[in-house]
């Protein structure tokens, strides 16, 4: 038995689940924004700005979920500044800790970019957006600063979540190294698809942005399903706890519908539209809620071993 | 400075009264669970279930029946936190919350805790949990209030048969390995040490004598601090997102090549070759 079977739950649950599924997606979004802001072309822009976008909300929306699941929310400062000392508290070898930092750097980077991608759209008529400092921020070297610094916090926000559960006692959690890596690669994938779906829903996205976008996500879930197999295989005998109600939804819902079902739907020809792509899209992102449903409940119903009955 | 104090629980001598128990809700104004209606929970004479928030103190009851019960005997541990060493809690603490106080037990500060639960998930004995009365993460302080006031911790004081010791970690570690020694003189050639030196986590300072496999007491074999996955795991992120840069460049340029050969494949027809 794997030493991890020991330890009680830290009952980490839909707060958790969501902050994960968002903070993937705002990671892995503001990556994919500023790959296109970087290598991409004119008629990109409008990808590039839902991308900047999406980061800023769902920065803040991940702030405040993880806010909220603490037992003591007025205590999240906490995390960031020592409450005895004044001074700022960080602990490198702790994934929370350098997460939260992680995250407030993102929120900074991602309001930025979104702040100049407004600008630059012009369709938000507010006084500030008009202002010279805040049009700076999505041209010239400001904009590439910020996109080169803000993707690598995104990519950090996206996989340290796995790393963060990988540094436990659970069952699951810490049977393998791989957590980061796929939660990573799901945060691609959930990204893309949250892109197209957006950039189709405003309708004024070029084709060829949400034809890359598809190729792209089309990669991050061959990752995706690579890293998840990989992941089983490396858990070992621990992978029995997922025989049972939750190998089923990570079975049929992350791999089924979430990966396989999308890969193919993707590839089919069409005569016209991107009404597949959409479809996709909304099987991907289901997939990739699931996949962090399934591995976060899973370990947490599994609890410390007490009284009972034995063979001598 | 004071020298590492701690536990040196001899389980052979425990008879399960639970006076560790009650002496620690007692001395730490612990609540009952439900207003002291506990339910009955069928795991022997075990009603307490786990350590958590606010039982610091457990008795666990094994029961060793053989197939036909013609062979049976029980086990009672009285299990706590065994302020590690290497404290697996305090290490990944993120408000610096876990502190080691000056006699090497390992505190948690409740008025800095911010209840984001990694302690629960990093201890590897389950020890931890969240006191529902202040919303914090809590367990034994080894009565870190009577220590400085030069007391033995309640449960100690409490214990009728001296199965829970208290004292320097030097001079509980000597006790410990000649009561090992007088049990494997007696035929119980299973009495051994669980945490009495450094390779369960430095050592813990509550360690335990124990008369079988640590797993038959709920105790992990082997555990280990969660940043041993640290490295590694960071490592493959970072790998991870360097292919996803790949992939993602590869895929413009993919995409550039074949708007590149669409257009020459137009140019003929435009040309009206």
């Amino acid at each position: 038995m794997s030493d991890t079977f020991f330890t009680s739950s830290p009952h980490w649950v839909w707060y958790i689940v969501w902050y994960f599924f968002v903070g993937g997606i705002a990671g892995c979004g503001f990556f994919i924004a500023a790959l296109l802001h970087f290598f991409g072309r004119p008629e990109d822009r409008r990808v590039v700005q839902l991308g900047y976008y999406v980061a800023c909300v769902g920065a803040l929306v991940s702030g405040a979920l993880l806010t909220l699941d603490l037992n003591r929310p007025e205590r999240f400062w906490h995390m960031l500044v020592q409450s005895h000392t004044g001074t700022p508290m960080l602990k490198s070898w702790s994934p929370m800790s350098v997460g939260a930092w992680g995250l407030m750097l993102f929120g900074a980077f991602a309001t930025m970019a979104a702040l100049g991608a407004a600008a630059e759209e012009g369709r938000w008529r507010l006084k500030p957006l008009g202002w010279r400092p805040v049009g700076a921020l999505g041209r010239g070297i400001p904009a590439a600063v910020i996109a080169g610094a803000g993707s690598l916090c995104g990519l950090f926000l996206a996989g340290y979540t796995g790393v963060l559960l990988a540094v436990t006692n659970r069952p699951l959690w810490a049977d393998s190294q791989l957590l980061g890596a796929l939660f990573l690669f799901s945060g691609a994938s959930t990204a893309a698809a949250t892109l197209i779906l957006l950039a189709r829903w405003r309708g004024e996205s070029h084709p060829a942005s949400l034809q890359w976008l598809a190729r792209f996500d089309r990669g991050a879930l061959g990752l995706e399903l690579v890293t998840l197999v990989a992941f089983v295989v490396s858990l070992g005998p621990v992978a029995r706890v997922l025989v049972g109600w939750w190998g089923l939804v990570l079975l049929v819902g992350v791999v089924g519908a979430g990966i396989v079902a999308p890969l193919v739907l993707e590839r089919r020809p069409h005569a016209s539209g991107h009404g597949h792509l959409a479809q996709a899209a909304a099987l991907v992102l289901v997939g990739g809620f699931l996949l962090r449903v399934a591995l976060i409940l899973s370990s947490n119903e599994i609890h410390a071993v007490g009284s009972g009955v034995t063979r001598p | 400075m004071p020298e590492p104090m701690g536990f040196y629980t001899d389980t052979t001598v425990c008879i399960g009264c639970k006076a560790c128990e009650v002496a620690c809700k007692e001395w730490n104004q612990l609540p009952a669970r439900e207003g002291g209606r506990v339910e009955m929970s069928g795991d022997s004479y075990d009603n307490t279930c786990t350590l958590s928030g606010t039982n610091w103190r457990h008795v666990k009851f094994i029961e060793q029946f053989s197939e036909d019960r013609s062979q049976g005997r029980w086990l009672m541990m009285s299990d706590v936190c065994k302020h590690c060493v290497r404290a697996p809690c305090l290490e990944v603490c993120p408000t610096n919350a876990i502190i080691r106080t000056e006699f090497d037990t390992v505190l948690i500060q409740s008025d800095v805790c911010n209840g984001c639960r990694l302690c629960i998930a990093a201890c590897p004995f389950g020890v931890i949990d969240i006191n529902p009365a202040s919303n914090t993460a809590q367990k034994c302080t080894l009565c870190y209030d009577r220590l400085q006031a030069g007391m033995k911790p309640a449960c100690a004081q409490a214990c009728p048969t001296d199965s829970i010791r208290f004292g320097p970690i030097r001079e509980l570690r000597v006790l410990a390995q000649q009561r090992v020694q007088q049990l494997h003189a007696l035929g119980e050639t299973r009495a051994r040490l669980y945490g009495a030196d450094e390779d369960i986590l430095g050592g813990l300072n509550a360690f335990y004598l124990l008369v079988d496999e640590p797993e038959t007491y709920g105790l992990p074999r082997k555990p280990r601090l969660p940043t041993r996955n640290l490295f590694a795991s960071a490592a493959l992120s970072t790998a991870g997102a360097a292919l996803l840069g790949l992939l993602g460049l590869v895929s413009l340029r993919r995409r550039r090549v074949g708007e590149v050969a669409q257009a020459e494949a137009r140019a003929p027809e435009r040309f009206g070759v």
